[in-house]
């Protein structure tokens, strides 16, 4: 489903603050994968998912969705196939549109926008429907003003937003680390639920190694812009993260041994 | 004083282009100045060289519309900041105005204009020709808010309001930038068209300072109307640019210099974005909007 092969993003490329953000990565996502990252800072994580959706063009390398190579694809055509839930709790949804606004502005995605009137009544019913499994409540409040809501409650719309109406992928970048802990606990629960039930294509980066064991079938760990270490399957299942955590430390004996040496 | 009303009407539809861009996209338009006056340019251009006036108003709107086709590709294909982009087609439309023109003032005096029955008839600047005008800007109002609910009008209305959010959700927000502004300047250089006709000439200076009126309106209005939901956040320009021309009205009738209008109009503009930071007006509004919340909770629980 998702194909990236040897992908090289360089910022502030042929200048002395020139920084290798992706050094060939290749990773390839079988359809209903899904692929935790972790690593650490600057290692390429958020990087590699906004090449995917198509934020950053990369200088050497390609992705490949369902076959259609969207390297050079803009964000907005990427978004044809691409749903995305974002760190910032604010960023996915528009303030000043209700709630129903909000979500017909991503129902329509993928399709073409027209003078089609955007709330109607069998939307506002899918949606009412979509809205009560957050069991939140939102499916009483379709219209109120989406700024209005919790930090918590924004966040489940734009994942219900980035889901519902079933995307290729599912881009998740660390999507619950700005919420505490009971919501983050809810929004995890909730991305668990709908990647099951539209069995979705997963790439999900978290700063949480917990989470990153407990949700989806595969672990990558990302290191300086490559993939350096994999978990699947059964493996995956019997981890600790004791036993990510010594990853880590390999990773640091050995920057510390080229550093000395 | 109720030709006052005739005009704050027909600016109206001006002010209601300044609310899409300066509101709705969140994009400070300076273009209007220009193609206020370009409306109006070709708009007398077209009746005087015999053309059916509503021809002629459709093609001032047309004009208008490739104005902000032209601020829009500016600022989203060139990156160019959003108030260069608008300042630089404002100054060469001036030209391009001139041009159009051939001169700087066109008289539309004995020709045949969408309002020379009226003026025939004696009944503008009278509660008839008022109620014409008002049905008029209400048809763009309920037309403009359709719209705006839309699927093409909400990505708009995202457009404005998180961007990086409607781009996500698959809207190419350079395309709808640059709608915005054309429609914008279309409603302005149609409220250019019509205002050359309603006092028979066009003049290359018409749209000096204008894009303050537009604001001015947008502002007063969203004062004395507030909330954003259905007619409105456009009833409340349309008022608003009412009250404008109201206050200009009275200020001339007071006795004030017509060379001191912009001056005037400028510091409007300063009270009615100042104003609402003082200590009673913000204690005013959180009175209201505790109340409003209250009214809402309340309305929640009965659903």
């Amino acid at each position: 489903m998702l194909e990236v092969r040897n992908l090289r993003k360089i910022f502030f490329q042929h200048t002395p603050n020139e920084k290798v953000a992706l050094d060939g990565v290749d990773l390839s996502l079988a359809e209903g994968d899904f692929v935790t990252v972790i690593g650490s800072n600057g290692a390429g994580k958020s990087t590699l998912l906004n090449v995917v959706a198509g934020e950053f063009r990369p200088e050497g390398g390609t992705v490949r969705i369902d076959g259609v190579d969207v390297t050079k694809m803009p964000v907005h055509r990427v978004a044809r196939w691409v749903g995305r839930v974002f760190q910032d709790p604010m960023a996915g949804t528009t303030p000043h549109g209700t709630i129903e606004q909000n979500l017909a502005m991503a129902f329509a995605r993928g399709k073409t926008r027209g003078l089609r009137t955007g709330v109607t009544k069998a939307k506002r019913e899918i949606f009412r429907e979509e809205l009560a499994r957050l069991e939140l409540g939102l499916e009483n409040r379709l219209r109120t003003d989406v700024g209005l809501l919790s930090g918590g409650q924004r966040q489940a719309l734009s994942l219900l937003m980035a889901t519902f109406s079933g995307p290729k992928i599912l881009l998740l970048d660390e999507h619950t680390a700005a919420l505490d802990p009971a919501r983050a606990a809810l929004v995890t629960r909730l991305t668990d639920e709908s990647v099951a039930r539209h069995g979705l294509t997963t790439l999900m980066v978290t700063h949480n190694m917990h989470q990153a064991l407990s949700m989806g079938n595969r672990l990558i760990m990302m290191h300086e812009g490559r993939i350096i270490y994999e978990l699947a399957g059964e493996d995956k299942r019997t981890a600790t993260t004791e036993d990510l955590l010594q990853e880590f430390s390999k990773l640091k004996a050995v920057s510390d041994r080229t550093l000395l040496a | 004083m109720l030709s006052a009303l005739d005009l704050g009407l027909i600016y109206g539809l001006m002010a209601l282009g300044v609310y899409l861009t300066f509101r709705v996209l969140d994009f400070p338009d300076l273009t209007v100045d220009g193609s206020f006056t370009t409306g109006a340019a070709v708009t007398a251009s077209f009746i005087i060289a015999g053309q059916s006036p509503l021809l002629a108003t459709a093609a001032g709107a047309v004009a208008g519309a490739l104005a902000g086709l032209v601020t829009g590709v500016l600022h989203t294909k060139g990156k160019i900041n959003p108030l260069l982009a608008g300042i630089l087609t404002q100054i060469a439309l001036y030209s391009i105005n001139l041009r159009i023109m051939g001169r700087a003032n066109l008289p539309l005096l004995r020709t045949d204009t969408l309002l020379s029955g009226m003026r025939d008839d004696r009944v503008l600047g009278t509660w008839l020709s008022i109620g014409v005008f008002a049905l008029i800007v209400l048809a763009f109002m309920l037309v403009l808010d359709w719209f705006l609910n839309t699927d093409l009008g909400l990505a708009l209305q995202a457009t404005g309001d998180n961007e990086r959010m409607i781009r996500a959700q698959g809207v190419s927000t350079d395309t709808t930038k640059i709608l915005g502004l054309s429609l914008s300047n279309a409603l302005v250089a149609l409220a250019g068209g019509l205002i050359a006709q309603y006092q028979g000439f066009a003049d290359i200076g018409m749209g000096i300072g204008l894009i303050v009126a537009g604001l001015a309106s947008v502002i007063i209005g969203q004062a004395i109307i507030p909330g954003r939901r259905f007619i409105f956040a456009t009833l409340a320009v349309v008022v608003g640019s009412v009250v404008y021309r109201i206050v200009i009205q009275l200020a001339l009738s007071a006795g004030a210099d017509p060379n001191d209008m912009k001056l005037i109009s400028a510091l409007l503009v300063i009270a009615a974005l100042l104003l609402p930071r003082l200590g009673v007006v913000r204690r005013l509004k959180a009175g209201r909007r505790a109340r409003l919340m209250a009214a809402a909770v309340r309305g929640e629980a009965r659903a």
